[in-house]
């Protein structure tokens, strides 16, 4: 979980993070633990209270990664990725709140990962240079949160063409990460590479965020995300 | 994690299942939706069983409407966990989407009102009466709208005044004041009309007609408040109760807060205990504000989660319980529990770390619990014989309740137990609860 890919969009050099919090105390944690444990691959370029200053200072930077809270004054961290289609900037949510509706919400909202607040700083400089990778970054919770989602497809013996369906293989990376194994230790486990664990996870992401059918539709609708 | 079942029916408890309009994802007004939660069938047959029985000389129009003006709108007080209500009122979280952004409905419900038109006109005949008609009922029908649409702004008001203002436009916005505007316009304009195409030669018939129609048309205008009072003096009174249970319970978190703050400082020297007391304060709250009813023990993640709490209280542990489904916590599975919470305080005696992640996956055949740590690890076969912690009391217990336990560890690796319980296993899962 140590090594640093740099953005395949961003230049060499530290990631540029934007840190998007409504409570100043905790941006000025978060930035001083990025700080210590990030010097050198993480840099914090600015910050912002609000949904409307948080598009205007993405708008502004272009930072690589954007920390996301996702309850914020303004619509919530849906709405700055709702109003800011640009391609080259990625989003982690960096959430206090436990909701599944929130969660998910924001995955489904374009963001590449979400982490509790309660994130070590080293675990949080590797989220976000993994997201910089243009990797799909999933806590444990979010991983359970996601399997819950797809359910009701376990029992399906006939496998048909449907997008939406988590392969046996992904739902087992899944399951892993919930169960709180690193990235290394899923591909150990599992018998391949680190690089077809991120593969496998990047693919669940898209199907979170793309899939509008079957399950996730029926979870999603039951919890009036939809 | 949340299981967040809201369902219109289950708003009063004990009470009969009432059918109501299902305000929350409106056409027109909700009650093709509400019917079909109502009747537990697909929204969509109850759709075409209004547009089907139109045609039967406007049946199901009539229908619609009166159904519209008498069901109470349902889903008024859907609660959520406070943390949430709270991050959506002050506008932190993204709102409820408009259905009819899609232009899809309003479409539809357009083609629909100009083949009731055009049908009209084909068997009656351009009628004197024919135009007025159509343009006050959709006036009023609008103005229907914009009461539907002001109540439920009402009921999401946390400030519980009435307001007139409030009663009449809602939260306002360009929407309501032209519903409003176009509503009134219509009705006026369809007596306009009337008086115009009657003419003035028969003087008393069409002034008699048009104050009916305008008496009419204030009956059906004040109507919507009227008619719903009653319904909202209920609702009112029990969520009037539903707050101050709310004050209560925050007071309550608020002492507890404040005791734990007061306790951090007087222990401000015990890193330990400081840690302890935060993360037990913060299980608190969290639990509170975004969890709504998992707090119980009675079912599986529930158990799982008290349990964590329990050791994290006593031993200098962090753990995160993540569980993916539930199912009701019979005797059949407290082993399971058991065995969970003894590997969890092995963890925090032994594994030299201070985070344990427990992971339950509960499917129809079976519960699996996985307790995992990045600490110190050890040597499965170098252990003692003599010592029998782990043996009896998680990989025997599972075994005596028909399930199974491994350890898998090796040193600076970590240690992981894997609970399996089958649910097959015990038929009567489904009668004990």
């Amino acid at each position: 979980m140590t090594e640093t890919t740099p953005g395949p969009t961003g230049p060499a050099g530290p990631v540029r993070v934007v840190l998007v919090d409504d409570h100043a105390m905790f941006r000025a944690g978060v930035r001083a633990e990025l700080a210590a444990s990030g010097a050198g691959v993480v840099e914090v370029v600015g910050e912002a209270a609000d949904a409307d200053a948080a598009v205007d200072v993405v708008h502004r930077l272009r930072p690589q990664v954007v920390l996301l809270d996702v309850h914020l004054p303004g619509g919530g961290g849906v709405e700055v990725m709702r109003r800011q289609p640009s391609h080259d900037t990625l989003y982690l949510a960096l959430s206090v709140s436990d909701a599944a509706e929130d969660v998910i919400g924001t995955i489904r909202g374009g963001a590449r990962g979400y982490v509790t607040k309660t994130i070590t700083g080293p675990e949080l400089v590797d989220a976000i240079t993994r997201v910089a990778g243009g990797d799909a970054v999933f806590s444990p919770r979010l991983a359970g949160f996601v399997l819950d989602a797809f359910a009701g497809s376990i029992d399906v013996a006939a496998v048909d063409e449907d997008l939406d369906r988590l392969t046996e293989r992904e739902r087992e990376v899944m399951r892993l990460i919930a169960r709180g194994y690193a990235y290394k230790e899923v591909a150990k486990e599992l018998f391949i590479s680190v690089k077809t664990v991120e593969t496998h996870m990047s693919s669940v992401l898209r199907k979170l965020q793309l899939s509008s059918r079957h399950e996730l539709t029926k979870w999603a609708s039951d919890r009036r995300l939809l | 994690m949340s299981q967040t079942t809201t369902s219109a029916a289950g708003q009063r408890p004990g009470g009969t299942r009432r059918a109501h309009r299902d305000t929350t994802s409106p056409i027109a007004g909700g009650v093709a939706a509400g019917l079909a939660v109502h009747l537990a069938v697909p929204v969509l047959w109850v759709r075409t069983f209004f547009v089907a029985t139109a045609l039967l000389g406007g049946f199901g129009l009539l229908l619609y409407a009166g159904l519209w003006m008498f069901l109470p709108s349902g889903q008024a007080f859907e609660v959520s966990a406070p943390g949430l209500e709270s991050a959506t009122r002050t506008g932190k979280r993204p709102g409820r989407r408009s259905r009819l952004r899609d232009a899809g409905p309003a479409v539809a419900l357009g083609a629909l009102f100009f083949g009731v038109v055009l049908g009209f006109e084909g068997i009656f005949g351009q009628g004197v009466l024919f135009w007025p008609v159509v343009l006050g009922v959709a006036g009023i029908a609008l103005l229907w709208r914009q009461a539907d649409e002001a109540q439920r702004e009402r009921w999401v008001d946390s400030s519980g005044r009435i307001d007139p203002f409030r009663a009449v436009f809602g939260n306002g916005g360009w929407a309501a004041y032209t519903r409003i505007a176009a509503g009134l316009g219509l009705v006026l304009t369809a007596l306009i009309v009337f008086a115009v195409v009657a003419g003035q030669a028969r003087f008393a018939v069409p002034v008699l007609v048009a104050g009916l129609l305008g008496l009419l048309g204030l009956a059906l205008v004040v109507g919507p408040w009227v008619v719903r009072l009653v319904d909202d003096l209920g609702a009112e009174r029990a969520e009037r109760v539903r707050t101050q249970e709310r004050a209560d319970m925050a007071a309550h978190l608020h002492d507890s807060v404040l005791q734990t703050l007061a306790l951090i400082q007087k222990n401000s020297h015990d890193a330990t205990t400081v840690a302890r007391l935060a993360r037990s304060q913060e299980r608190d709250l969290r639990q509170w504000l975004f969890e709504a009813d998992t707090a119980d023990a009675t079912t599986l993640a529930g158990a799982l989660k008290e349990m964590a709490a329990d050791v994290e209280s006593q031993h200098p542990v962090v753990v995160d319980v993540v569980t993916v489904g539930d199912c009701d916590l019979d005797e059949a599975l407290r082993p399971v529990v058991l065995a969970a919470r003894e590997a969890v305080v092995n963890v925090a005696k032994h594994a030299g770390t201070r985070r344990a992640d427990v992971f339950a996956e509960t499917t129809p055949t079976a519960v699996d619990v996985f307790v995992r740590d990045r600490g110190a690890g050890f040597d499965a076969d170098a252990v003692a014989p003599d010592r029998q912690g782990v043996r009896s009391s998680i990989v025997d217990r599972m075994v005596r309740h028909g399930g199974r336990a491994d350890v898998r560890s090796a040193p600076g690796e970590g240690t992981e137990v894997r609970l399996h319980m089958p649910r097959s296993a015990h038929p009567t899962d489904q009668e004990t609860r």
